[in-house]
């Protein structure tokens, strides 16, 4: 079985991820049991063409409905995903929000996203709506972790660039190094479930504003 | 205020920096009282551990104040303290398990990437030491932001000067795991490579622990005769074959534990330690680990192997088959001071531990710069070093 097949070929055929294609298509590889083994995806040792699908796992010492609830409320995002400035809620239920992502030059993208679906306590995906800058896709996990270790949380974001100037713009911000921002993600959000602040070593606030700053620029 | 900042290899000065402010809900402001330099400012000091920025300020040993508190935190302004050296969230995993300096939680997220890429996981927040272990500013200032201040700092009583309660914050602890992770049994040899205040320490634990003989290695008189006056035999390896007197003063068996409480700069002419020096210097990143690998010759089969000095990377000619055919239990790690302070502040209390025989100088904060270059130059006589921020200047 190649892998070559996980990104389906209309992604290769592109030269992007369809982070919607993408993740689907991995899903159903899974279910098939066809995958190779049984690590996650994204710890896949071979990535082929331009697969933009990353994510992570990380244990957090927290109840999995209390974790669940936290992120069902994606208002909560912006308080540990670094490139986002505020999520607006538009509807509690379907989950429809307009996502303010810090993108080049102070400019601010927005992105209007929708829960596709949801298991309650264990899972949430979501995916952009059509008309929104970028296109993307993403599913968060829980799962109960072994004895008092609290619940694993398994992070999996899909992106399809926009084309054009301001797409490469977009790209180079906001997708900039997605692996690395999904894992400093989850990590932030450990942090604040865990101990309810995220560390810094700064020594004055002036210092955590200049990294702000260094990181957005 | 004042704070002792690095600014390259045998370059540290004391400058005039931004004071700390309460960033996170749980810190807290402590005006420094007493903080001490240690064998690990000295690594730093030589510029063999990396990620260490100019204008960082260094120091990892202190106590004080309180003087402001964070919305959460749960310190009171006025209460005396010792900080440990290592920042715990208390409430991950590995803090669960009392494995403090393996916090998932104190390092900034941005600054993990380094230490995990070197070590297959990040490591933990550290005061006043490398950018690998937070970039936090240290000790060795007037004031200082200690984050999770609910969870550290341990409040001291009155009637205990800072001289007794200080080494909590550190080498008391470091000395007393090292013990504890040899494994003492009534009966051991335990043997101790570097008579520094950590082997100091660990020397003395291990009597505390029971430990039936327990010998320390150096080659300085007066650390060895510090070490004698705790209760242990001494070898000086300038003067004597180490191995073929451990093996003589175990009754032919070889030592039953060994700490290594020299680390990554280890003295000497051997062979190998001289390959070493020449690759630490040239910085194709080689651990000089010659007593670790004595230690390890000189330990009998299925004995237990303590290593609190301090390693950074890779060394060459491990004595791998030695490890594995002798069976040997290894344990390392920077303190979990957090899981120490209480217990041993009561043994500091009670008499069990002398915390002041080694204190060699008292400095004004302003000499620090001179503090670290004779507890470097003049190791002998300059065993510990307590450094005052209010005391005034000598002329
Ligand atoms: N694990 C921890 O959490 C922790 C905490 C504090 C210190 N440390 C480390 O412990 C080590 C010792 O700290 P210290 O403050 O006692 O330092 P120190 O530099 O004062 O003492 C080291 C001693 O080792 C001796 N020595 C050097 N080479 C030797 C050899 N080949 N055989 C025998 N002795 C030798 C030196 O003469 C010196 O007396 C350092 O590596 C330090 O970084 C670790
Ligand atoms: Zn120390
Ligand atoms: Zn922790």
């Amino acid at each position: 079985m190649s892998r070559q097949t996980r990104t389906g070929p209309a992604a290769l055929a592109v030269g992007i991820a369809l982070g919607g294609v993408a993740l689907g298509a991995i899903q159903a590889k899974r279910k098939q049991g066809r995958s190779p083994d049984d690590a996650p995806d994204f710890a896949l040792r071979q990535r082929d063409g331009e697969y933009d699908l990353v994510g992570r796992s990380v244990t957090i010492r927290k109840p999995r409905d209390e974790l669940f609830r936290f992120w069902r409320d994606f208002g909560n995002l912006a308080r540990f995903m670094e490139n986002l400035e505020k999520v607006e809620v538009e509807d509690a239920a379907t989950g429809r929000a307009t996502w303010h992502i810090k993108g080049p030059a102070g400019r601010s993208v927005a992105v209007r996203t929708t829960i596709e679906s949801e298991d309650e306590g264990r899972m949430i995906a979501w995916r952009s709506l059509d008309g929104s800058d970028v296109e993307t896709e993403g599913k968060v996990t829980f799962e109960d972790a072994p004895g008092d270790r609290g619940t694993r949380v398994g992070l999996t974001i899909g992106y399809k660039p926009p084309a054009g100037a301001l797409g490469k713009a977009v790209a180079k911000a906001f997708l900039r190094e997605p692996e690395i921002q999904a894992r400093h993600d989850l990590k932030r959000f450990k942090m604040l479930m865990e101990t309810g602040e995220i560390a810094t070593s700064a020594r004055t606030k002036a210092q955590t504003r200049a990294a702000k700053q260094e990181n957005a620029a | 205020m004042r704070a002792l900042t690095w600014h390259g290899t045998k370059d540290v000065r004391v400058e005039t920096v931004d004071d700390p402010e309460i960033i996170n809900p749980r810190d807290a402001i402590i005006k420094i009282t007493s903080t001490a330099i240690c064998g690990s400012d000295l690594h730093l000091y030589d510029g063999v551990i990396p990620a260490v920025k100019p204008g960082d300020v260094l120091g990892h040993e202190f106590m004080g104040e309180v003087v402001e508190t964070g919305s959460d935190a749960t310190l009171k302004k006025g209460q005396r303290v010792v900080v440990p050296f290592t920042i715990a969230c208390g409430g991950c995993f590995h803090c669960k398990s009392q494995q403090y300096s393996a916090c998932d939680n104190s390092n900034p997220v941005e600054k993990q990437d380094m230490s995990a890429t070197l070590y297959g996981q990040p490591m933990s927040g550290l005061f006043g030491y490398s950018h690998l272990t937070g970039g936090y500013s240290g000790g060795q200032a007037e004031y200082v932001r200690v984050p999770f201040s609910d969870v550290g700092p341990i409040v001291v009583p009155d009637h205990l000067e800072d001289e007794k309660v200080l080494f909590l914050s550190d080498i008391l602890p470091t000395g007393w795991m090292a013990a504890e992770n040899a494994d003492i049994k009534p009966d051991d040899t335990v043997a101790v490579w570097g008579c520094g205040p950590v082997g100091l320490f660990a020397i003395q634990s291990a009597i505390v622990m029971g430990a039936s003989k327990v010998i320390a290695i150096d080659h300085y008189p007066h650390r060895l005769e510090l070490a004698r006056q705790l209760g242990a035999e001494i070898v000086n390896f300038r003067t004597t074959h180490v191995r073929e007197a451990l093996m003589e003063m175990s009754g032919g068996i070889g030592v039953d534990a060994v700490i290594d409480a020299v680390g990554m700069e280890s003295h000497g002419f051997a062979v190998d330690n001289m390959m070493d020096v020449v690759k630490q210097k040239i910085g194709i990143g080689a651990d000089r680990a010659s007593a670790l690998k004595q230690a390890i010759l000189a330990v009998r089969f299925g004995g237990k192997v303590s290593i609190p000095g301090v390693y950074g990377g890779m060394t060459d000619k491990w004595p791998l088959g030695a490890m594995m055919e002798k069976g040997l239990q290894l344990r390392g790690g920077q303190t979990h001071v957090q899981k120490y302070t209480k217990d041993l502040l009561a043994k500091i209390e009670d008499g069990t531990l002398d915390t002041t025989f080694l204190i060699s100088h008292r400095l004004p904060l302003e000499d620090a710069a001179r503090g670290y270059k004779n507890f470097k130059e003049e190791q002998d006589s300059w065993t510990k070093v307590i450094l005052k921020p209010g005391m005034e200047k000598a002329a």
